[in-house]
């Protein structure tokens, strides 16, 4: 199926990238969709990112509920007109059969209060399920797009489960060998939610935060964006791993999102200075 | 005359926007034909998924002529006038037009082509459209000046007769071509006219009219239920969302799970309601079934069982969530949740929820232990007219707050200290245990999962989860529905413990906002104390609670004593209680009761007994509909209007005359002997219709004397006698009411 989407992407003009390499909650924060949004340059790509949530964990007992997943992420600059026929398109060359299911877009106005980003569009559905989250971006860290790109993320697992008939996640077959998806991650959800919810050591956590908050100005004073993204990036997941161990309070909660905000925007402002893009 | 058509297509509006633009796109579009002068025999809207069109019938083809005169100056007047008129119509003066005297400027213009017109309009329209939020795209967006639009335009229609009204917008132009259904019929269509317009898109398989669309889900889901041998549980909202979500709706019947049904059926409805859009099902029992209804878009190839197989997967998937927080939640005591209330804000001036939850919780064992919430409310309203007024339990002198604030003791029925010297009606007991208790959890539920994931849960699964941790059956009913009443019209609780929580919470709320200054002004009531006090009154007349609001409040305000803004006492009470005669009033005027018999008894003053007041008020409108009344009243007015031409205010004391008086006074004064104790008893015992009764003996010997006596006498002895009578007259009259603010 990802070879399905790499082809179809690629036939149309779409840069093949691979995962980054580092802890994210979405394959937004993928520097190639974050920083690369910015600015007036045309910018096509595709590529999987593995997602972590700590809080979506469900120690493996949800059959489609996940800490950590794949998501598959298009992202094209300007959005093109025929964006919606390109995604059906897509839908159709994974094998999703249109006469017999019902794909619907229904209204979804994306936010990213840790990126300081949002956008309109929708969750597409497919019988109910979402399989996709589609928006135009119209902001990213506090930029307005100049101009917006559209972005398709794509829940590979759902779309699997849909394309293989199956009802739990960790029924999915990985290969024609016989490997489910459960021989696969089953374990690693039930440890993870384990420590996720009640093991990872919060101190720990909190020295981690303070650190790559620190670090992320320091690399936005030597006028390195892409270090300091990163360093936003670590932020953001430790931020997320707080929030699965309950030791973030609602008021604490607003800051420590500002605080994130703040680092994500520093970033990009400084990857729009560096290009020498005006705001 | 000519039919007009546009089509607005777009990519997908969300379903809660369509009505909205509805309305607003005819509003523009008769504000710009009415600016050119033209108006439409019809204006019709259509908004679905895809489309936004509107058709306007019968306009003229082309607008009326208008001819424009413009006063010059006198033909005899100086040349530098007329050439500074020339200057400005930039005319010659053989084109100006001579009357009487004076010069004139004639324009004709001539009438427009109303497709002119309409070619200028609509791009006017869509540029300054109102969508509540709206959106650039696609490569003209490199300037944050392109166009907007609720999601990216794609086409527009626009045919005057059988014509394409030209014009471009941001790249778009306009022309006779759309498509049908995204996925039935995508390939494009040529429009002949707005008359055929809907039976055009029905053939490529659009619904364009959202009424016809919501008439279909509605009767369809019915249906499928009922074959089933179900009943669905209507819900207009939905029909309205999937009517916004479909072009073709198909309703579709599927199953779930039965071992589901464990869940509450309450997150059951909200879950596939509020996240897959569905509509569930009753049973003939009236039990929640483990069925549903979904609508589609299409006609599926298969008949719609994939469709069905998938939602039922989702909605399977999303109650094994709701069953993961349900069982993960019933895991913790809600006592055991208190650390997480600490940690929410209620408001920064006030604290915490946990704060708060403490404070509500001795609120309501005091109210219990006052006597103002008993075992059995009921028997209070019969109490109502018979003798001793059971308010006056909770009317007595003002104890010292630190009373309240202290005691802590788990029975207080004894009350050490004085916190009041009066016996009390009800000893509290096990009720003051069962409402504290039920306070004390009230607001647990706010921090569990379930109610993070639904936060319209709230109260509903602390009821389920106090049930589950074995509180008492009345404790657990507290807490889930101690929001109630949410508004005008919702239920309200009548269980005492309920009551007791329900009372407690929106009193709290009130005075501590009040207290720190924060009130409702104008349209702004962020924190809905316009509604806690419409609750608070609700409570209390359902019930028929009895007390003194005011006193109550000097209570509540000093346990809340947050200290950070502490205002002295007084004018807060002021304000909280101008606040509820206030909310009374409107409550009172919606519920049809006029305005000036509420105004009439308000005017009396001092009375903060609600349920008291409303018996009056009650009383009076009963009697001033008879003729003792409307005669009282007339009587009335007229002793009123003589001593206020008098300058007579108040009471002037009362003497027996001096003189003989003429037998119609003396038989007014032998009335008044008679009426007045008789009245007064009535109104310390409640009893208003007697006391109105009482004072309608009055009114022939008011009557008679008003024939038969001349007030304004010569004599300044009787004079002043006979204006003190008036006087009498009138205060006996205001022992129910304040007669002169009634109308008629």
């Amino acid at each position: 199926m990802i070879l399905t989407l790499h082809d179809y992407w690629s036939e149309r003009g779409c840069v093949i990238l691979q995962p980054y390499d580092m802890e994210m909650g979405a394959g937004t924060f993928h520097p190639a969709t974050t920083l690369r949004a910015l600015g007036p340059d045309s910018w096509n790509a595709a590529f999987v990112q593995p997602c972590r949530r700590p809080t979506d964990g469900r120690y493996g007992e949800n059959p489609n509920r996940l800490q950590h997943y794949y998501q598959y992420q298009v992202i094209l600059k300007p959005s093109p007109a025929d964006l919606q026929d390109l995604y059906l398109g897509s839908l159709a060359a994974i094998g999703v059969d249109m006469a017999k299911h019902d794909i619907r877009f229904v209204e979804d106005d994306w936010e990213s209060p840790t990126l300081g980003a949002w956008g309109l569009g929708w969750e597409v559905w497919c019988d109910g399920m979402e399989v996709t989250q589609f928006t135009y971006f119209q902001q990213m860290g506090g930029y307005d797009m100049k101009p917006v790109a559209g972005e398709l993320t794509y829940g590979l697992e759902r779309l699997a489960m849909y394309i293989q008939d199956v009802d739990n996640v960790y029924d999915l077959r990985f290969n024609d060998a016989g490997v489910s998806y459960g021989d696969v991650f089953l374990e690693n959800e039930k440890q993870m939610s384990t420590w996720n919810f009640e093991v990872a050591d919060t101190e720990t956590l909190f020295d981690a935060f303070r650190k790559a908050a620190a670090e992320c100005e320091r690399c936005l004073e030597a006028k390195l964006p892409i270090p300091a993204y990163e360093q936003a990036i670590k932020a953001s997941h430790t931020f997320n791993l707080l929030q699965a161990r309950g030791v973030i309070s609602v008021a604490e909660r607003q800051a420590y999102m500002g605080r994130v905000r703040d680092l994500a925007k520093g970033a990009c402002g400084a990857w729009m200075e560096k290009n020498g893009w005006a705001a | 005359m000519t039919d007009f058509l546009l089509e607005l297509r777009s990519e997908e509006i969300p379903a809660r926007m369509q009505a909205g633009a509805r309305e607003n796109l005819a509003k523009l579009f008769a504000a710009e034909l009415a600016k050119a002068g033209l108006s439409a025999g019809e204006i019709v809207t259509y908004a679905g998924p895809r489309r936004l069109a509107l058709i306007a019938k019968g306009l003229p083809s082309a607008t009326e002529a208008v001819s424009e005169e413009v006063k010059g100056p006198r033909a005899s007047a100086p040349p530098q006038a007329l050439e500074g008129f020339l200057r400005k119509t930039g005319l010659t003066r053989e084109q100006l037009t001579e009357r009487d005297g004076v010069l004139f400027a004639i324009t004709e213009r001539l009438g427009r082509a109303t497709a002119e017109v309409l070619a200028e309009a609509i791009p006017a329209i869509v540029r300054a459209f109102p969508w509540p939020k709206s959106m650039r795209w696609g490569a003209e967006s490199a300037s944050t000046e392109s166009m907007r639009w609720v999601r990216p335009l794609h086409a527009i229609v626009a045919l005057f007769g059988g014509d394409v009204v030209p014009f471009e917008i941001a790249g778009i132009t306009s022309g006779n071509v759309t498509r049908g259904h995204r996925f039935h019929a995508p390939a494009e269509i040529v429009l002949t006219g707005a008359d055929t317009y809907v039976e055009q898109l029905r053939a490529a398989k659009v619904l364009v009219d959202q009424d016809e669309r919501a008439a279909i889900i509605r009767a369809r889901a019915a249906a499928l239920a009922a074959e089933a041998g179900l009943e669905l549980v209507e819900d207009e909202g939905l029909v309205a969302e999937n009517a916004g979500l479909t072009e073709w709706p198909v309703p579709l019947l599927g199953r779930f799970d039965e071992a589901y049904l464990d869940v509450p059926p309450e997150v059951i409805q909200l879950t596939a309601r509020v996240n897959q859009k569905y509509f569930v099902c009753r049973s003939a029992d009236g039990k929640l079934a483990n069925a549903f209804v979904c609508t589609a878009n299409i006609e599926a190839s298969d008949g719609g069982a994939k469709i069905v197989e998938g939602n039922g997967k989702v909605l399977a998937a999303r109650l094994s969530d709701a069953r993961f927080f349900y069982e993960t939640d019933l895991k913790t005591k809600l006592d055991d949740l208190r650390p997480k209330l600490e940690k929410i804000v209620f408001h920064e001036k006030l604290g915490t929820v946990a704060d708060k939850v403490e404070r509500v919780a001795k609120l309501a064992r005091w109210l219990v232990e006052e006597g103002i919430v008993t075992e059995s409310p009921s028997r209070r309203r019969e109490g109502l007219g018979e003798g001793r007024a059971p308010s006056d339990v909770a009317s007595g002198t003002v104890p010292p707050p630190s009373q309240f604030q202290v005691n802590d003791a788990p029975h207080r029925s004894g009350h050490a200290g004085g916190m009041t010297d009066l016996k009390l009606a009800s000893g509290g007991g096990e009720l003051a245990d069962l409402a504290e208790r039920a306070a004390y959890l009230a607001k647990a539920d706010l921090v569990t999962g379930m109610v993070g994931e639904f936060p319209e849960l709230q109260g509903l699964m602390g009821g389920y989860y106090a049930a589950a941790q074995g509180e008492d059956p009345r404790v657990a009913e507290a807490v889930r529905d101690h929001y109630k009443p949410v508004g005008q019209g919702d239920d309200v609780p009548t269980a005492p413990v309920t009551v007791a929580v329900a009372l407690a919470e929106r009193l709290h709320t009130l005075a501590a906002f009040f207290e720190a200054g924060i009130e409702p002004t104008g349209s702004k009531d962020p924190f809905a104390l316009r509604r806690a006090a419409l609750g608070t009154l609700q409570l209390i007349l359902t019930n028929g609670l009895r007390f003194r609001l005011r006193r109550v409040f000097e209570i509540v305000l000093a346990n809340n004593r947050y200290g950070q803004t502490y205002l002295t006492e007084e004018p807060t009470l002021g304000k909280l209680l101008d606040f509820f005669a206030d909310r009374l009033k409107v409550q009172q005027r919606e519920a049809g009761v006029r305005h000036d018999l509420i105004d009439a008894v308000f005017a009396l003053g001092g009375e903060d007994d609600l349920v008291r007041l409303l018996a009056r008020v009650r009383a009076l409108q009963a009697f001033v509909t008879t003729d003792d009344g409307t005669n009282l009243l007339a009587g009335y007015k007229r002793a009123a209007n003589i001593l206020k031409k008098e300058g007579v205010e108040g009471d002037q004391g009362w003497n027996a005359p001096t003189y003989t008086p003429e037998p119609a006074e003396a038989d007014l004064i032998a009335a008044l002997d008679a009426a007045e104790p008789k009245a007064a008893e009535a109104v310390q015992a409640e009893d208003f219709e007697a006391a109105m009764a009482a004072l309608a003996s009055l009114r022939a010997p008011i009557d008679r004397f008003f024939d038969d006596v001349t007030v304004n006498d010569a004599d300044p002895a009787k004079r002043a006698a006979r204006l003190a009578l008036l006087a009498r007259v009138r205060a006996a009259v205001h022992m129910v009411a304040d007669f002169s603010r009634i109308e008629g």
